[in-house]
């Protein structure tokens, strides 16, 4: 053993550390912005920080963190789905007329939108096209079936929606034990089983896992259809809250979703995304967007673009930080 | 005269007095979900003059604005639930979706706080609204025609925003005002959905295939257009409603005084803002006997007053009006009944 190579395995140690210990400050980030704004909200208005403030500050959050875990997954397969929001806005208008008049026809129509998703994945695929332009255009349908669906603003959510979203479990806010469970179940899915690795690896290494004898046609079909699913559950939440429905109640989720699947630690390419991470970034997002910039007094002309400005400040301190690991 | 203005004095000081005992602590929010256009900067302004004067004369204690990023729903739903939350006691709302809001609205009724909807108003029992009289702004436009074009004839019609109330109601009043006129008959529609430009264009290509035109009916924001539009083809000028747009005003001034043009000009001013802000701090002021559903008078000008309101319209903007708190108790008055 020479001195040199000593030497090498030592600063190969030292390196290893240093990207240890970004990675690990990455995996925190999110967590850290969430506590950050938390902190910014109670100083701002104490009031807030409370089970009837966590509740109402809180539950508008969870149809945008289902909505992000919905985007998560095609972000996983290296694509992008820019028809999230409209997604959300179809569902959220099939919720509040199909599903409360005709259940069965509604849960068949929800069921069938899926599907619709899960083809998605495979034309996606099988034709090897750009995925936010076949998305951009699913966006415009979604958003006609929408109008075809409710063509005026109404609708109302079904009576069993209503009460699961205006439940008040003792001690701990709805809205927080929600969050939890999305992310535990997620994250035990896609990080914990051995199919989550390989849909995983489909976006962080195609060729090897095709190589290995997995089909990729299967993995991206999968991943829409979860996006799909999630996409569902979120524009059903979303109804379960607003009590009655909009066409395009849903439109902002597109990019909310995508930003809060970046600020909680998620790439655009290589199957790396984190679901506790989406979920954290999504509370984040909503909370640093809406009720953070109201206590903030604000005045109206600044408004618009100060929301604007949080969003760029959060997630550039994302950025400055995951650049470290370079 | 002079009794009766002493007597108005006297009332309104009564008025006031009692608000200034009862609301001087309370806070007032304006939930707004758009500011882009300048019908809203006309309606923001009127609203910060009124409550700016309010504040200082300490008939409430603080009457804040909030503008949401978007003109999405989910965001002013929880602009308004933050709202709750920072305590306010009652909130003035021009809302994104008449029923998709519902949910936010009951929770703030529900912690005990005042709602007044105007212009985009929630469907909510337990909000208040201030609406205006639209179908009775559609059936005096023919009214007003009459007057102009005596001997009748035909009528353009040029519609709004399609899937709107406010297009359905115009479009109501006008259907009624006709039914009452009937030397008058509509051979054409086209929608022009408030817009200068759109008016233009949809009048332009309807143009050729109509019988002779006497009068266009409208619904402000495309009157304008509708006179480019004619101006271009070459045909002789139609009386035009107006709707109180700096620059359908300006023209019909240019017409006037080339050939004493007549017409009538009609529009929801966006001051209505301040009327319900009065409205809540009516409300807040302990009165039980306000309706929710407020009917209140449009913002019209004739032959003789156009010409004065002119100057003090911004280019491009909207003729308004900044309602005081009389003018709120007037209104409310008025709907008891």
């Amino acid at each position: 053993m020479t001195a040199a190579s000593v030497e090498s395995g030592l600063r190969g140690a030292a390196e290893r550390d240093k990207l240890a210990r970004a990675r690990m400050l990455r995996g925190l980030l999110p967590a850290l912005s969430l506590v950050l704004v938390l902190l910014a909200i109670a100083w701002l208005n104490p009031r807030a920080i409370s089970y009837f403030g966590f509740s109402l500050m809180l539950n508008l959050a969870i149809p945008i963190a289902l909505a992000t875990i919905a985007q998560m997954f095609v972000i996983a397969g290296n694509e992008l789905d820019l028809s999230i929001g409209t997604f959300v806005g179809f569902v959220g208008c099939v919720t509040a007329t199909w599903l409360k008049d005709a259940p069965l026809i509604g849960v068949l129509i929800l069921l069938g939108s899926i599907g619709v998703y899960a083809l998605l994945g495979a034309l996606i695929h099988l034709r090897n096209l750009p995925s936010i332009v076949v998305t951009l255009g699913m966006s415009f349908v979604w958003q006609g079936l929408a109008i075809l669906v409710l063509p005026k603003p109404g609708g109302k959510a079904p009576d069993w929606l209503l009460s699961l979203m205006a439940f008040k479990p003792p001690l701990i806010p709805f809205p927080i034990i929600a969050a939890l469970l999305i992310a535990a179940v997620v994250h035990f899915g896609l990080m914990r089983t051995s199919y989550g690795v390989i849909l995983r690896g489909s976006g962080g290494n195609a060729a090897a896992l095709e190589r290995a004898g997995w089909s990729l046609l299967r993995t991206k079909i999968v991943l829409f259809a979860l996006a799909g699913l999630f996409g569902v559950l979120s524009g059903m939440a979303l109804i379960g809250i607003t009590t009655s429905a909009d066409a395009n109640i849903g439109n902002g989720y597109t990019l909310l979703a995508i930003a809060g699947v970046i600020l909680g630690g998620g790439e655009f390419v290589g199957g790396r995304v984190s679901p506790i991470g989406a979920v954290l970034g999504a509370l984040t997002l909503a909370l640093a967007a809406s009720p953070l910039l109201t206590f903030m007094h604000i005045p109206p002309d600044w408004q618009v673009a100060a929301n604007g400005a949080i969003l760029i400040i959060v997630l550039a301190a994302r950025v400055l930080i995951s650049r470290r690991e370079r | 005269m002079k009794k009766m203005l002493v007597l108005g004095a006297f009332a309104a000081m009564l008025a006031s007095g009692t608000a200034f005992a009862d609301t001087s602590g309370k806070k007032i929010a304006f939930s707004n979900n758009y500011a882009g256009n300048s019908w809203r900067q006309a309606m923001l302004d009127s609203y910060g003059i009124v409550t700016k004067k309010a504040v200082e004369d300490k008939v409430v204690a603080a009457a804040d604005v909030f503008t949401t990023a978007d003109k999405e729903v989910p965001t002013q739903a929880a602009q308004v639930q933050n709202l709750i939350l920072q305590g306010y006691d009652a909130i003035v709302i021009n809302a994104a979706s008449p029923d998709a809001l519902n949910g936010a609205i009951k929770q703030a009724c529900d912690a005990g706080i005042v709602v007044v909807s105007f212009d985009g108003i929630v469907t909510e029992p337990c909000a208040y609204r201030v609406v205006v009289d639209f179908k009775d702004m559609g059936k005096q436009e023919v009214e007003q025609m009459a007057k102009f074009q005596p001997k009748g004839g035909n009528l353009l019609e040029i519609r709004g925003l399609a899937g709107t109330s406010i297009d359905d109601a115009i479009h109501a009043g006008i259907l009624e005002g006709v039914a009452a006129h009937p030397e008058f008959k509509i051979v054409g529609s086209v929608t022009g959905d408030w817009d200068q430009t759109t008016a233009q264009k949809a009048v332009a290509t309807i143009l050729p295939s109509l019988p002779d035109i006497v009068g266009i009916v409208d619904q402000g924001g495309d009157g304008y257009g509708a006179a480019q539009a004619f101006a271009a083809a070459g045909k002789p000028r139609p009386t035009i409603i107006m709707g109180n747009r700096q620059d359908e005003l300006k023209w019909w001034k240019e017409q006037k005084d080339k050939d004493g043009y007549q017409t009538w000009s009609a529009s929801i001013a966006p001051g209505v803002s301040s009327l319900a802000f009065w409205v809540a701090q009516q409300v807040l002021d302990g009165r039980t006997d306000i309706p929710h559903d407020l009917l209140v008078p449009y913002l019209a000008f004739t032959q003789d007053d156009f010409e004065a309101a002119l100057p003090k319209i911004k280019e491009g903007g909207v003729a308004t009006h900044e309602y005081s708190q009389e003018d709120a108790i007037a209104a409310i008055k008025a709907n008891i009944k």
